[in-house]
């Protein structure tokens, strides 16, 4: 990894470009899920808005020091997934952190704000809190499960824990996608996605209808606009990495907005067909139907 | 069957004169209190009375009494029967059949929070039902008046307007007269 | 009134015992130790509400107030019938998140308490504690007659009738019960309140503190949690 000064104000700039986007997008998918309902749906500037305002509140409670660094982990892991994953392929400016090793950080980011969450939502000490943590990092663990064989086995399949190396491999045609060279791991990782993007059906931990709102329930003001902030650029980073390891990455900033669109909305296209699942119920489907492709996918390479 | 039932009942039990309300629906009185539990039993178990439809109170206080209103269903006859039976309004003590229906101990406890009618032994009975921290008399019973109670308790918004519905209709549908 | 029976006197001496759980008691700890608890003193904080100020910069204010505005998360806590009116408000038909309205499951998240109808004594204690759990700047709005001067439960008694004896209201909406449509126009009004800066009922809670808690402990028996609940 050459460091250079100059990548920390690059790093900067993909990062707001990305912010922006994702509250963008985000709003595009709630009024996406607000039309299948039947309602108009937000304005698409809404999250700006309730940003801004969280932002405004003017009382602060606080329940100690974890309670402050939680909302902060949870963000870490939504920023930290971006900033050490190569965004746009190709150009200088948008490469950000990436070395050798950054696919295995990847994976580790992915999971790392869930547990900042749960310190953070542990010492608020309301019960809500404790039973939407313990219920959701249940679930994403066995989310994760699919994801990370799927990782093995294209790790395998490439011979490098390089995510530049392996966007770099599936260049040229559409057909060197890994989606079309190795299409098990594909599978396996979208059950990992969809179980992890915090949308229905998966979501039943931190649904309002459900112990209301779960972790977040005593966070408020700035605390929630942090996690907002990550509430939205969590899901767009994770479609970063697997646009990156599985449809080929991007070029341009036009292709990273269309394809992960289309990967977004493949996740709210279940969530609004399907009604939420129970934990038991989702991580019993995760054990089943995705962690034997994953073992496929791993075994086939 | 029902006049049949309640002439079968009186050789036994001192019922009052039946109301055949409707073709599904009988009250009766009962005047010996202490026959209350057996006939109860009695229509439980042998006449298919099985369910509890409800039991409430009714404050009689020019008689100096509460009337207490058992009223069961036998489902399979489509039958209604209303027992009456009469406390004194001084003493007010009841006697709990939450054995017989474990719904009477909700029931119960209403009775006993509204109208103030003790219940020994039925389960709850003095815990708080639905009131909070209330310290006056029962708000259901007649001498407790509800109005003068809200107003000496909250405030008036100055300006509210009371008007005869019957005459202001009247006046609103046919300003002729 | 004229219809007021002049021999009815309620009942002002008698107190309400302390809840047996809330009274100072003794815990022992799996250890062995044991702890004198009293659960008011020791269960919650203290401390009463602050005024908080606005900002110094006339323009943040302003671009905050819009944002507030536009936002306006309402607290799901439906007290009475009125509740019901404001289901058709997230649905189909009538969709107020178009304007930036959206419900809320907790306290904390929430700006706008809507007090939709009657207030039984009982749900006036929780709407207290939930009123004052809310982050500031918070807005309330009583909606249909029984929260103005009590309405068709003019005489209950165990209805209040005045909601801003207890709460600082912004803005009424009368009806019994208004429609979809007038709370709309209602939540409108609000924003336009707002932006013009007066939806300062948090700070007005905070000066007038005293005066609101007697208000509120004059109907509220047992009064068994702190003076201001965080």
């Amino acid at each position: 990894m050459n460091f250079e000064w100059i990548q920390i104000p690059y790093a900067l700039w993909t990062l707001l470009i990305i912010t922006v986007y994702a509250l963008f997008i985000m709003a595009i998918m709630q009024k996406i899920g607000a039309r299948v309902g039947g309602r108009y749906g937000i304005p698409v500037y809404q999250n700006y808005i309730d940003l801004v305002k969280n932002f405004a509140l003017r009382s602060h409670i606080t329940h100690g020091i974890m309670f402050y660094l939680g909302p902060v982990f949870r963000l870490t892991g939504g920023l930290g997934l971006i900033l050490f994953v190569p965004t746009i392929y190709g150009s200088v400016m948008h490469q950000n952190f990436h070395y050798s090793g950054d696919l295995i950080l990847a994976l580790y980011f992915i999971f790392f704000g869930t547990l900042g969450m749960a310190l953070g939502a542990g010492e608020s000490g309301h019960p809500h809190a404790a039973i939407g943590v313990s219920r959701g990092l249940a679930q994403v663990t066995a989310a994760e499960l699919p994801l990370a064989l799927a990782v093995f086995s294209i790790s395998l399949q490439y011979q490098t824990l390089n995510i530049t190396e392996i966007v770099a491999a599936q260049q040229g045609s559409i057909f060197n996608w890994t989606l079309f060279t190795n299409p098990l791991a594909v599978l396996a990782a979208m059950f990992g996605f969809v179980g992890t993007m915090m949308r229905a059906p998966f979501d039943v931990f931190l649904a309002p209808q459900e112990i209301p709102t779960g972790p977040p329930t005593e966070y408020h003001s700035a605390y929630l606009a942090l996690m907002q902030t990550n509430r939205v650029v969590f899901p767009v980073a994770k479609t970063i990495i697997y646009m990156n390891l599985f449809f080929g990455g991007a070029t341009n900033w036009g292709a990273f907005a269309l394809k992960v669109f289309a990967l977004y909305f493949v996740s709210v296209l279940i969530g609004v067909v399907m009604p939420r699942f129970r934990v038991e119920q989702s991580i019993r489907f995760f054990l089943k139907w995705g962690l034997p492709v994953g073992i496929l996918a791993i075994l086939a390479v | 069957m029902m006049r049949d039932l309640i002439e079968r009942l009186t050789q036994r039990y001192k019922l009052g004169a039946p109301v055949f309300q409707r073709a599904d629906l009988t009250f009766v009185d009962l005047a010996a209190n202490d026959q209350l539990r057996s006939l109860l039993l009695e229509l439980r178990d042998r006449e298919g009375f099985t369910h509890l439809v409800l039991l409430t109170a009714v404050d009689w206080l020019e008689e100096g009494r509460f009337q207490l209103t058992y009223m069961l269903n036998n489902r399979d006859a489509n039958q209604t029967l209303a027992l009456r039976v009469y406390l004194d309004r001084e003493v007010a003590v009841g006697e709990t059949i939450h054995d017989i229906w474990p719904t009477a101990e909700t029931y119960q406890r209403e009775l006993r929070e509204m109208f103030g009618i003790d219940f020994p032994g039925s389960p709850r009975v003095d815990e708080e039902f639905i009131l909070e921290g209330w310290t006056d008399l029962p708000p259901y019973r007649r001498d407790f008046d509800t109005l003068a109670y809200s107003q000496q308790t909250y405030r008036d918004r100055p300006g509210r307007e009371t008007t005869d519905p019957r005459t202001h209709m009247k006046h609103k549908l046919y300003p002729e007269g | 009134m004229k219809d007021m029976d002049k021999s009815f006197k309620k009942d002002t001496e008698t107190e309400f015992p302390l809840r047996e759980e809330l009274r100072p008691h003794q815990v022992t700890a799996p250890d062995g130790q044991v702890i004198e608890v009293d659960p008011l003193q020791d269960y919650f904080c203290q401390e009463p509400p602050k005024v908080h100020r606005k900002s110094y910069v006339r323009i943040v204010e302003d671009f905050y107030n819009w944002a507030r505005a536009h936002s306006l998360w309402i607290l799901g806590f439906g007290t009475g019938c009125g509740a019901i009116e404001m289901r058709p408000l997230m649905t189909p038909r009538f969709d107020a998140y178009r304007y930036g309205i959206q419900w809320r499951a907790t306290p904390r998240q929430a700006n706008l308490m809507v007090i939709s109808g009657y207030l039984s004594v009982k749900t006036l204690k929780r709407a207290i504690r939930a009123y004052e759990q809310m982050p500031s700047p918070k807005y309330v709005v009583g909606l249909g007659s029984c929260t103005i001067n009590g309405g068709m439960y003019w005489d209950s008694y165990n209805t209040i009738k005045r909601l801003d004896d207890y709460l600082p209201v912004d803005l009424y909406i009368a009806g019994c019960m208004p429609r979809p449509e007038a709370l709309l126009a209602g939540f409108m009004d609000l924003k336009k309140l707002i932006r013009k800066g007066q939806g300062e009922g948090a700070n007005k809670y905070a000066e007038n503190f005293d005066w609101y808690k007697e208000n509120q402990k004059a109907v509220i028996k047992d009064w068994d949690m702190p003076d201001y609940n965080w």
